[in-house]
């Protein structure tokens, strides 16, 4: 398949005009010996090989779409209305660019618009950016802001951030000279007086994720004030489903509220696209990373939208800007956007509602289970720690074999954890599902 | 056209629904007996209340108000605005892709890890490089990964090293993400032509240079034939060569990174590889290194184990994570099918076409726009400036916003910054003759206006959903978010 249009005559005509013998020879200033050889690639194929050959391979894969799953860690299996689907895959959305030519753009910056004042009012936060490329790296860059704010050096977080949140923050700091703190748990939430004794003046934030790896839901009223006690910023990495029923990171006074947006309507995709959020108290607006849309007017007075506060962007200040990124993560942030306006007000209460009924069932019928006990007596939104008398990574093996998915073996995360497995429950799951989750499991 | 969209807040009535979900089938109970009160939400959060009918229209009008590769031609120069397949979008969203969990075991995720394999070895084939990384996010998310990858390396020789070279002509991500990775930068003139110039290199190039950033053709779409001597200098400071490759669209097929002395390299499976930009993302911006390097990539890596794909999470010396789990595989699922539908050989025909369109326009434009250069053949790509119109008061802003009026997006503008009055224009291959023709005749015909009638221009554009906005006026009074009413 090819997808240029050009018949020969075009061709022979374009190259009349450009006054060249071939094609070939517009490049003549790519010296002999850098020329490659033939590209060793296999030839082409058409649109109907293609599609044979994709779902071949698509047809190796076992899909939460055929199997039961109780598998969360930091993505999570929801109901996505059809209504998301339908609008990010319009070819106006999906195949625009970047909205530089804001008049020419102004359905991708309204809905950036909108999306912005969405996430601000389900994080309670002042301002919003357009997006960061997933929760982990949206994380990794409130660290850097809070760094570069406080002129400080500590950055602290607990064990039970994702583990692979923690790798991510390290390596976006490594060309920086920080010192990380990791605050053990203490019956898996932070260890509180172990955090009183940390912070200090030279701590730029602390981080609260919430509810955390261990699916424990934080104090972190407490957290924020054992943080602000010493002039440290308070960075929450949040579920943003949850945010339907647990107090928001504004209600809390936390300084940025970072997360992963991946539940807020975009599928699971083995791990990406995702989005990061990204949002601040005003007071931190201007050292704020991404792009950010505002409104204005034309010149006849008509409301409209652009891209602003762009003196903190790459493209402007260089080496000086707030962050490198450049693309974000758009379709995702729309995706999120439609998916929040079509929920709406109710639906992300009682989604947030059935996530914690449902889990709570399946934790009652686990710890009916001889072999199984809670990891923790945290309170917990949709996700909860269970030891097991036999290593998990056993157990999720013989599921497979029942067609069910899960948990997720922490093992493989806390070399302390052999024996535990987290379990993940949301809306989608049935009681009949569950049910049976559990008699495959009383069977270890 | 519809003109004016209200805001999703300002539509809809208090109670109104727009969604379903089946009735809990377990056990309801009290909120506060399952979680303390103190841990609950006080204040709701005001989303919108809409009919999903009231949904889709507010979203599908809003889509109307944009220009899209799907509706218009997008001349931008470095974001290779190419055609976007539709059957690799339907492929990127088949269930046993679209519904995989990123912590499924590995022994159910077989051809998604086969696939990702043999998309790191096609762009190995197509780069001449020895490794790759699929993980980064977005171009500047690679280059970012490229300047760990030199900091581990420089780190692992006993000294990090201080300094990383890049032309004045570079995309603003080089600095940005040299600076976020605590390298000091330092810039190097380019001669007229937008080449590197030699002796200025020598001169900035020493034993604190960790590595100097490229792009190949260069941001004024020529190919830097220096660039064998390049990598001499900077090799023999010990230094390393990083290739930015958003003009890979001149390359793919013709010539390999690998084969010119760069160490590392980027490319953004969003322009060249045809996937979609989605208004600004997801891109991905995949990592290729030389053998010296690949023990430093990000993990983890897809790797081969006894006839089976695994995740390999083990490397002493890797820079670690760059984002949470594997990558954006929904955007390189839809560049492997574009990589394979094209095939070795229609790929290179894909790079000779762009550069034949380019060339084309250029042709075809020099009479009535000058040239930033004019030395030779362009690339994929090339510059005009619109100096010579500012003697009629009209800048390139408004030569941009007047090609709105007539459909076409404009081309990229005040880009490359040593290029005043810069107007950058990439057509890519997926153009027909017909649409090239009909955008010249649209430049030409703007070129007198801004002659004849220049306040056309300025005021333009006249027939877009609105006409210019006021970029200073939304600076000076943020307003970055709707607020209920009262709040």
């Amino acid at each position: 398949m090819k997808y240029s249009p050009h018949t020969d005559k075009d061709k022979k005509e374009m190259l009349a005009a450009i006054g060249a013998s071939s094609a070939e020879s517009l490049f003549e200033a790519i010296p002999e010996g850098l020329r490659a050889g033939k590209l060793d690639l296999p030839e082409g194929i058409s649109e109907l090989e293609l599609k044979k050959s994709i779902h071949d391979k698509a047809d190796k894969n076992y899909s939460t779409n055929k199997l039961i799953s109780f598998l969360g860690g930091g993505a999570y299996e929801h109901h996505i209305p059809q209504v998301v689907e339908s609008i990010i895959s319009r070819g106006e959305f999906l195949t625009a660019y970047t909205p530089y030519q804001a008049e020419a753009s102004q359905g991708t910056l309204q809905a950036i618009y909108e999306y912005q004042s969405l996430i601000c009012e389900l994080t309670g936060m002042d301002v919003a950016n357009a997006s960061m490329y997933d929760g982990a790296s949206a994380l990794a860059e409130a660290v850097l802001l809070a760094v570069r704010e406080t002129g400080r050096k500590r950055v602290i977080f607990p064990e039970s951030l994702h583990p692979e949140y923690r790798q991510v923050v390290r390596t976006y700091m490594s060309g920086y000279k920080v010192e990380f703190t990791e605050i053990p748990h203490a019956g898996g939430v932070y260890d509180e007086a172990v955090l009183k004794k940390e912070v200090d003046g030279d701590t730029a934030c602390v981080i609260v994720q919430n509810p955390n790896f261990f699916g424990c839901i934080e104090h972190a009223d407490r957290i924020e004030s054992i943080c602000h006690a010493k002039g440290a910023l308070l960075i929450a990495s949040v579920n943003p489903i949850s945010l339907g029923v647990l107090r928001s990171p504004g209600e809390y006074n936390a300084d940025i509220a970072v997360g992963e947006g991946q539940p807020l309507g975009i599928p699971l995709c083995y791990g990406g696209p995702y989005l990061g959020f990204f949002a601040v108290k005003e007071k931190h607006m201007r050292r704020m990373p991404g792009r950010v849309a505002g409104v204005t007017k034309d010149m006849d007075g008509k409301r409209g939208f652009v891209l602003t506060m762009q003196a903190r962007e790459q493209h402007i200040r260089r080496e000086k800007a707030t962050s490198n990124i450049c693309s974000n993560e758009g379709l995702m942030a729309l995706a999120a956007c439609v998916y929040l306006s079509s929920v709406g007000r109710e639906g992300i209460k009682e989604t947030a509602r059935q996530n914690v009924m449902k889990s709570h069932y399946m934790k009652e019928k686990i710890l009916k289970l001889s072999g199984f006990e809670l990891f923790s007596d945290a309170p917990f939104f949709n996700e909860f720690v269970v030891r097991c008398g036999k290593d998990p990574e056993k157990i999720i093996g013989d599921l497979l074999k029942h067609g069910i998915m899960g948990g997720l073996p922490l093992g493989r995360f806390y070399p302390g954890m052999k024996n535990c497995m987290s379990i993940c429950v949301t809306e989608t799951k049935s009681k009949a599902e569950m049910d049976k989750f559990a008699e495959v499991l009383s069977k270890h | 056209m519809l003109k004016v969209e209200k805001l999703i807040f300002e539509i809809g009535s208090a109670g109104r629904k727009g969604y379903s979900l089946p009735k809990l089938d377990v056990p309801d109970a009290d909120m506060k007996e399952l979680i303390p009160e103190d841990l609950l939400r006080k204040s709701e959060a005001a989303l919108p209340e809409v009919s999903e009918l009231d949904c889709v229209r507010h979203f599908t009008r809003l889509s109307q108000l944009n220009y899209s590769v799907d509706t218009n031609f997008y001349p931008l120069g470095s974001c290779t605005m190419k055609y976007n397949p539709k059957i690799n979008e339907k492929m990127a969203s088949l269930p046993q892709f679209a519904d995989l969990h990123p912590y499924q075991p590995e022994s159910s995720v077989q051809g998604m890890l086969e696939l990702l394999y043999e998309t790191e070895q096609m762009l190995c084939k197509i780069c001449g490089m020895d490794a790759f990384t699929l993980q980064p996010a977005a171009g500047a998310h690679g280059e970012l990964t490229g300047m760990l990858i030199v900091r581990a390396y420089h780190t692992s020789k006993g000294n990090p090293r201080k300094k990383v070279i890049i032309p004045d002509s570079a995309h603003g991500t080089n600095p940005a993400s040299a600076a976020l990775c605590g390298y000091e930068v330092v810039a190097v003139k380019s001669d007229r032509n937008g080449r590197i110039d030699l002796d200025a290199l020598k001169a900035v190039v020493d034993g604190e240079t960790a590595v100097m950033m490229l792009t190949n053709p260069s941001t004024l779409g020529l190919f830097e034939k220096n660039v064998r001597q390049i990598a001499d200098i900077v090799h023999k400071a010990g230094a390393l060569l990083y290739l930015d490759g958003a003009n890979m669209n001149a390359l793919v097929g013709i010539a390999r990174p690998g084969d010119m002395g760069f160490d590392i390299c980027h490319v953004n499976l969003h322009k060249s590889f045809s996937t979609p930009h989605g208004g600004g993302g997801p891109g991905s911006g995949p990592v290729g290194v030389t053998a010296a390097l690949s023990d430093y990539l990000p993990v983890p890596r897809v790797k081969i184990k006894r006839n089976r794909f695994i995740l390999d999470a083990e490397s002493k010396k890797s820079v670690g994570r760059v984002r949470a789990f594997y990558g954006n595989t929904g955007v390189i699922i839809k560049a492997y099918c574009y990589m394979k539908s094209l095939g070795g050989d229609g790929l290179k025909d894909a790079t000779i076409e762009a550069v034949l369109n380019a060339n084309y326009l250029k042709a075809r434009l020099k009479g009535h726009y000058a040239l930033a250069v004019d030395d030779e053949p362009c690339m994929h790509e090339f510059v005009l400036t619109g100096k010579d119109k500012k003697d009629f008061g009209v800048k390139t802003l408004d030569i941009a916003k007047r090609l709105l009026d007539y459909g076409f997006y404009a081309p990229t503008i005040y880009f490359p910054l040593i290029v005043e009055e810069a107007i950058m224009i990439e057509p890519t291959e997926t153009e027909s003759k017909d649409t090239l023709d009909s955008f010249v005749e649209t430049m030409i015909k703007v070129a007198n206006e801004a002659r004849s009638e220049p306040g056309l221009l300025t005021s333009a554009p006249h027939s877009t959903p609105v006409r210019r906005l006021d970029e200073v006026l939304a600076a000076r009074e943020l307003n970055l978010r709707w607020k209920r009413p009262g709040a």
